[in-house]
Formats: C-alpha cells, sequence, structure tokens
C-alpha cells in the first residue's frame, strides 16, 4: 500500500518540505488511500467531533455506570474549577474533568468516538474542548486537531500498538496522550516538528503503564489514567512549544514502546490477573459486581 | 499496514465500555438477525471465555440483543435493549458456558420463531471488529462489515457458476467467495461478499435459480 509517511520522521520532513500542517498530510493521506473526497472525509470527522462534543457534556452533566465503579467525578471537578481556587490552574483542570467525563459516559454505556479505543477515549476530547477555550479554534481547526491525532495514531498503531492487550495501558493512554499532545501543539502555531517533540515527551513519560482493569472493566483504573493522560499532553505540549526537545527521537520511543510491551507479561496486559486488579480490594469488588470468583476479562 | 484509514483511529462512533465486548458484541447481534431475515421471537445465547466472565459488566448481553433488535454499534437504545425485546416480542436466555473455544470472545446465538431456527457463532476480534465463524453447522468467515449474500443451495455441479452469472449480469463486483459444505453431494453454502449492497430483484432471482434452497443478505 502507499502511503504519503510511514514514521514520525517521514511525517515530519514531508510536512516541513511542502510547508503544510501535519492534519493536512494526514486528509491527503486518507484521500489517496480511500479514494473519497476531502468534503466527505472531513464530514464524517465533523460527525465524531460532535459525538465527543455531546459525550463531554453528558458526563458534566453527571453519570453513574452499571457496576457502580465510576461516574459523578466530572462532575465534583467541574464543581471545584468554579470556585476558581486550584492549584494547577483552570485550562489543565478542565481539560482532566472534560477526559474524565468522557470515559465516565463510556463506563455508563454512553456514546463515545474511540480515540484511539474506548477505554482511553478521554485525552483527545478532553484536551480540545480545554484548550479550544484559550486558543478560539475553527470548527475547522478542532476537526483538524482530530486529523493531527489522528496521523501519530495511525503511526504508533500500524509500527507499535494501540491495544491494551497488546502492549498494556502505555499502548492506549500513552499513545492518546502523546497524539492529543501533537494536536495541541499544532493548534497553538507550533511546527511540525515541535508536534513530534511533544508526542515524544509525553509517551517517554507513560512508558511501561500496565493494564490492569479491575473486574476487567473499563473503569478502574481507566478513568482516572485518562486524566492524567490529559495533564501530561498539557505539560508535554508547553514543554515542546517552549523548544524543549526529546533527546531519543519520537519514533524510537515508540519502538521502545512496543518492546515493553512484549516484555510485559501477560497478567499485566487486559486480563485482570495483575497489578490493580489482583490487589485484595480490587478482588473484592470484581466478586461484589460479578457475584463468584471471576478472572480473565479483555476490551 | 493493519490500520488503514484515520477513521480507524479516530473512530469508531459506539457505545461503552469497550469496543470488543460492546460494539462488537451489538454487531454480531445484528449479524444474526440480517441472516434470519427478520425478528426472531426467541434467542439463546452461549458465551464463552472472557464473555462468559464478564458480559455483565461490559454490558455485552443487553448489547447482543440490542444487535437483534436492529440496533447499530452507537444506537443508545442498546442501554435499554431488555425492555424493548419484552415489547418486540422477543424472548432471550443466556448461558455462560466453560467450554475452551479458539478465540476468548466468542458467542453462539441461536434464535427463531414458531416456523424455524438459525444457529450462529460469532467472534469479536478486537477494536469493533468481528468474525462470524459458523452458520447453521457450516463453517465460513465473515467479516459482517461488508456487504454479502449467503446462499443455501444443494452440492451439485453448475450452481456457483449460476449465481455468479446472475451477480455479473447486474455488474457486482464480488470482492471475497467460500463454499462450505457438511457432507458431499448434500446441502452446501455459499458466502460471497460483495462490493455493494444487492435488492430484492437480484435476490428472488437467485432463488428462483436451479438447486438453490434459501438466499440471505447482510447490508452494510
Amino acid at each position: 500500500m502507499e502511503v504519503l509517511f510511514r514514521n514520525v520522521r517521514e511525517l515530519v520532513e514531508r510536512a516541513t518540505r511542502e510547508n503544510k500542517l501535519i492534519s493536512e498530510i494526514m486528509i491527503e493521506q486518507e484521500i489517496m488511500i480511500t479514494d473519497r473526497s476531502r468534503e466527505d472525509i472531513m464530514a464524517q470527522m465533523d460527525r465524531n467531533l460532535t459525538v465527543m462534543e455531546e459525550a463531554v457534556e453528558k458526563g458534566l452533566r453527571g453519570v453513574q455506570s452499571t457496576s457502580g465503579l465510576t461516574g459523578g467525578d466530572a462532575v465534583l471537578l467541574q464543581n471545584y474549577l468554579k470556585k476558581g481556587n486550584t492549584l494547577t490552574g483552570g485550562l489543565m483542570l478542565d481539560a482532566v474533568s472534560k477526559a474524565v467525563a468522557t470515559n465516565e459516559v463510556n463506563a455508563a454505556m454512553g456514546t463515545i468516538c474511540a480515540t484511539p479505543t474506548a477505554g482511553s477515549a478521554g485525552v483527545v476530547p478532553g484536551t480540545l474542548f480545554a484548550v479550544k477555550n484559550k486558543l478560539n479554534p475553527t470548527r475547522e481547526q478542532m476537526i483538524r486537531y482530530l486529523f493531527t491525532s489522528g496521523a501519530f495514531g495511525f503511526i504508533v498503531a500500524n509500527n507499535a500498538s494501540i491495544s491494551g492487550a497488546e502492549g498494556g495501558c502505555q499502548a492506549e493512554v500513552g499513545s492518546a496522550s502523546g497524539m492529543a499532545a501533537a494536536a495541541i501543539v499544532e493548534m497553538a502555531g507550533g511546527s511540525p516538528a515541535q508536534c513530534a517533540e511533544a508526542f515524544a515527551i509525553t509517551l517517554k513519560n507513560m512508558l511501561g503503564l500496565v493494564c490492569d482493569p479491575v473486574a476487567g472493566l473499563v473503569e478502574v483504573p481507566c478513568v482516572k489514567r485518562n486524566a492524567m493522560g490529559a495533564a501530561n499532553s498539557l505539560v508535554a505540549a508547553d514543554m515542546a512549544l517552549a523548544g524543549v526537545t526529546s533527546r531519543i527521537p519520537c519514533d524510537e520511543v515508540i519502538d521502545a514502546m512496543y518492546r515493553i510491551g512484549q516484555s510485559m507479561p501477560s497478567t499485566l496486559k487486559e486480563t485482570g490477573q495483575g497489578g490493580l486488579a489482583a490487589t485484595p480490594t480490587g478482588r473484592w469488588l470484581e466478586s461484589k459486581i460479578f457475584g463468584g470468583a471471576v478472572v480473565g476479562s479483555g476490551n | 499496514m493493519k490500520f488503514k484509514s484515520v477513521f480507524d483511529i479516530i473512530g469508531p462512533v459506539m457505545i461503552g465500555p469497550s469496543s470488543s465486548h460492546t460494539a462488537g458484541a451489538a454487531r454480531i447481534g445484528r449479524v444474526a438477525r440480517d441472516l434470519f431475515g427478520k425478528q426472531p421471537t426467541w434467542a439463546r445465547i452461549y458465551l464463552y471465555g472472557s464473555f462468559a466472565e464478564t458480559y455483565k459488566g461490559h454490558g455485552t448481553d443487553k448489547a447482543i440483543v440490542g444487535g437483534l433488535l436492529d440496533y447499530d454499534t452507537f444506537d443508545e437504545r442498546i442501554k435499554t435493549a431488555f425492555e424493548d425485546a419484552k415489547q418486540a416480542g422477543l424472548t432471550y436466555e443466556f448461558i455462560p458456558e466453560t467450554a475452551h473455544t479458539e478465540h476468548p470472545n466468542t458467542t453462539r446465538i441461536v434464535i427463531g420463531d414458531e416456523s424455524r431456527e438459525m444457529s450462529m457463532v460469532g467472534i469479536s476480534i478486537g477494536g469493533g471488529k468481528t468474525e462470524i465463524t459458523e452458520l447453521n453447522g457450516f463453517p465460513l468467515r465473515l467479516s459482517g462489515e461488508l456487504a454479502a449474500i449467503l446462499v443455501v443451495h444443494e452440492d451439485r455441479s453448475g450452481c456457483i457458476a449460476s449465481v455468479s452469472n446472475c451477480l455479473a449480469k447486474y455488474d457486482i463486483n464480488i470482492g471475497h467467495m467460500e463454499v462450505s459444505r457438511r457432507e458431499k453431494g448434500n446441502m452446501a453454502l455459499m458466502v460471497i461478499e460483495i462490493d455493494q449492497n444487492v435488492n430484492e430483484q437480484i435476490l428472488n432471482e437467485i432463488s428462483e435459480l436451479p438447486n438453490i434452497t434459501q438466499v440471505t443478505r447482510i447490508a452494510d
């Protein structure tokens, strides 16, 4: 299959050489591969953006999951934010609350858009709708945010993995956070190279993160991992915009993530057998929800 | 390349919480309904592996019943599928099994009404992608994502040619095709994945060909 980029180096080189945004390269590749029109592709992403918007709004009104494990934290965070006395600042906590909102809706069987998976669906929209209030983007720029995220996710999915069962949470929330960081940089006016730096800095700091969901459900710790992923991506985006670079190139960080995932034991890859899932409280919650000894899961 | 489109990364739009245990399950249920050709009045749903262990928490059960009610993966009504089934006159039973299956997320769906029944095995292979691996005892491989025609026929020479000739006449391209049979000279099943949906007229024409027993379709 002919593609415009196979790794981050090629993506950044092409965008720089042609003086284009990373989102534009992603759109051009989508047109090339699928043979669909630009209007059609933009319209589909616009619909996905609307789904994300609605999920955030729903989560901020308050939801509860079937198991009772998650829900309501987005509301707590927004109420806390409104008091205006936060330590980390409005934008940061706004992003965190909107990431949480999305994943709470996911856990409560609401409608979400996987970015790149359902379990990591909070980071990209969470950061987008927080950064939006600061940068005042057009609708098209918001849609482009998703294409920039998608370009990096596309590389990770094909060269490494975006599946918790294959690579642990670093492959899901780690990838999602890197994708968001790169998209924030582009929206804030950073260069394609700075997008790649932001991705690398984010993923470097999420390497080794295991997938250990309690009772095998996409709830604990998934919701809060999305919260921290959003925070991570905002800090990394600011670092990249300040001119900080990663000593390890982005593609090598992605490769390291893949190798770490491969050497991770299966108990820590979405089986519900290790980590937080195997703690006494994790086990107790599991038996309370399923009414007996249950092991194993998946996403 | 495993992932070809940006919408494999930013998408699909779905009801949470799990792409494989919820979205994939709904898709399998919907394919079962499609293959049955109408709303069944009863369903026995056997769950294996991870499906059997975590189906309640993931809403796998609601998603399958929702699929049987023709709900798509992003249909909010999946949440109320049990109540909706009662309204629609569909009774269902979930049977978690301990037998080992090749894939961890496997379900056997047996559905029917007062006159006939159908059995199908589906697996959810990740990210909402699914495969149908068995239909009424015939092994097969069907994604459920592309439009397809399934033809039950007598295992006689010329059958395959007559069906493909009919499709060629209407300029319908075959993307993937396979034929399986339970016993030589007995019943056989043709699975034809095609690039576009076919209308009633073409289905009727195929069903009137010699040695054809039954024709069903899946719309994409």
